[in-house]
């Protein structure tokens, strides 16, 4: 399974520019730590249901009901870039 | 004792004093302001601390409440409104939280006073604080060692009796392994048992703030402040929350504790066994009744944790997008390039490490065989705990397999630094509670004193009981009285 790693192809899917030494050092460290992981595949699954959480937890609902929340000027004190009482984004669509 | 003593103390004795109006909190304060600025530029545990923000709070502080004028160290990744909150990374420099943290509600509640921003692993991604993109952190019983990590900031601060008492945080161990590295007492609450509102998440079925403190009774202390369950985050737990103090000084008489078999391996350091052994003994002394016991899923635990909090890691870190905080990349031509070098400028080595692996493990045709393989070890392994635990009351082992490792030692090699989270990464898949106390010290080869850290861990829901053990062992022992002996820089 670990040889199948293409650190240059998951970096894409991760919106993460990597340089190429740091590729090729991924490459072989992440390699290390899923040569590790594959004693997993020793482990009898068959039958175990999927633990997503510690505790057994199930839907939590509340009222919906509108609370005080941030204002718009509070929830952009920490915009790179903004205007108009806006966030700046890149543009999506030429 | 004289003002400059006063960081020397604990929380109980602290409060004492200021109950009696001995002292009050702004002399408190003071006294501290001026310990860290003597010792801290030789350890490096704070980021940043506010005197004038803390005194105007202290002020105003009843010193009849539980903490009343007690300042509290918080790890630079839980929000405190009006405060930085850089999670040690380049990506949130400048950031200014907007609200505060369940916690730090809870912490003021009691009257006690957030004081200072400490250091961490960037985003709590580490075991050994050298990931922090801010500074270095040292720890105090040898200058040439680490603190432990993520939580290596508080940790050392309570070491270098440059903070009273510190919140932080574990995902995989990171309130454990460094206050048993820097000698102190770190509690590891059940999941669900601290509200996560406000904390800037890791991942998120792991993660809880839990207390760092120099006794046990601290500890207990700090849980009671902030334990409780909390509309605002739905995985924390709606149960009663009892009085965590209300069990100290009570007997062993009738406990039984389990020594796992599995935790018995090879590459633990010799005399950290041998510590840990005579620990086992001192329980047994105390009337605490020691069975063997069997986690067999344990050899898989590292594989599990280090699959599942990357994957919850990539998908958590996706928020930081150059829009709405944090750093962005300046000149960028489309979308892709915004986000692709925003977040390649604001992350460092490791957490750029993890995503790549989360985002592997999640991918397509990869799924099935990392990450739903590995949501069913953690089952399994949450099961051996369910099933020791209607034997024994708790278990006991290392926290650490060695003692305060060297600046630079594991840096290179990611896998040998996840290894050395063994005996605590369980504890996170499983979602109980734990706490780490001192047990004995090795030796380093300059004769520095290196602190072992004594780990129990409980059931879910039962730190009262964690409490109890912990505390009739640390006061039967001397091993927490220890101190560094390291000279400040002025006096």
């Amino acid at each position: 399974m670990a040889s199948e790693l293409d650190v240059a192809y998951v970096a894409q899917l991760a919106r993460l520019r990597l340089t190429a030494d740091e590729t090729k050092l991924f490459q072989k460290q992440l390699g290390d730590v899923l040569k590790y992981a594959e004693k997993l595949k020793e482990v009898n699954v068959e039958g175990v249901e999927a633990a997503a959480h510690a505790v057994p937890m199930f839907n939590v609902f509340r009222e919906d009901n509108a609370r005080d929340w941030f204002t718009a000027t509070e929830a952009l004190s920490n915009a790179p870039r903004k205007a108009n009482n806006l966030f700046i984004v890149t543009k999506v669509v030429e | 004792m004289t003002k400059l003593d006063l960081p020397a103390l604990n929380i109980v004795e602290l409060r004492n004093l200021l109950r009696q109006r001995e002292v009050s909190p702004g002399e408190t304060l003071q006294a501290l302001e001026e310990r860290i600025n003597a010792v801290d530029p030789k350890i490096g545990a704070y980021l940043v601390h506010d005197l004038a923000a803390a005194t105007a709070e202290a002020e105003k502080a009843d010193v009849t409440l539980p903490l009343g004028g007690i300042p509290i160290a918080i790890k630079d990744l839980i929000n405190v409104e009006g405060q930085q909150c850089t999670c040690a990374s380049k990506i949130l420099r400048g950031y200014r939280a907007p609200y505060s943290a369940t916690v730090i509600e809870k912490l003021r509640a009691q009257g006690a006073i957030p004081f200072g921003r400490m250091n961490m692993d960037e985003f709590a991604m580490g075991s050994s604080t050298e990931n922090s993109s801010a500074q270095v952190t040292r720890n105090p019983w040898d200058l040439s060692r680490v603190p432990g990590g993520s939580s290596g900031g508080s940790a050392a601060a309570l070491a270098a009796d440059i903070a009273f008492g510190a919140l932080g945080t574990d995902t995989g161990g990171s309130i454990r392994q460094p206050a048993a590295l820097s000698g102190i007492v770190g509690f590891k609450p059940s999941y669900g048992r601290v509200s996560r509102f406000g904390l800037v998440a890791f991942a998120s079925s792991f993660d809880q703030i839990g207390p760092l403190t120099k006794t046990v009774h601290d500890s207990a202390l700090l849980m009671n402040a902030i334990a409780g369950h909390d509309s605002r985050d739905s995985t924390s737990l709606n149960a009663l929350v009892p009085d965590y103090t209300a069990n100290l000084g009570r007997d062993l008489k009738g406990i039984r504790i389990g020594l796992p078999k599995e935790y018995m391996i090879e590459g633990v350091d010799p005399v950290v066994k041998s510590a840990v052994m005579a620990a086992v003994k001192q329980l047994e002394s105390l009337g605490a009744e020691i069975v063997e016991v069997s986690l067999p899923h344990t050899d898989y635990a590292i594989s599990v944790y280090y699959i599942l909090a990357t994957a919850e890691a990539s998908a958590n870190l996706a928020r930081f997008d150059g829009v709405r905080y944090g750093h962005r990349a300046e000149k960028v031509s489309t979308l892709f390039e915004h986000y692709a070098r925003t977040r390649a400028e604001g992350f460092g080595a490791e957490v750029k490490r993890r995503i790549i692996l989360g985002t592997y493990v999640l991918s397509s045709g990869y799924y099935d065989a990392y990450y739903l393989r590995a949501q069913k070890v953690r089952e399994l392994i949450r099961q051996d705990f369910v099933r020791a635990f209607e034997k024994v009351e708790a278990l006991v082992s290392p926290t650490s397999p060695g003692p305060a490792f060297k600046l630079g030692e594991k840096t290179t090699d990611p896998l040998q630094m996840y290894l050395a989270d063994v005996f605590t990464n369980a504890a996170n898949l499983a979602g109980i509670c734990g706490i780490s106390l001192p047990c004995g010290f090795a030796e380093s080869e300059n004769g520095k004193k290196l602190p072992i850290g004594l780990q129990l861990l409980g059931k879910a829901l039962n730190e009262a009981r964690i409490f109890q053990i912990a505390h009739a062992y640390e006061q039967s022992t001397d091993w927490h009285k220890a101190r560094p002996a390291f000279e400040p820089i002025a006096a």
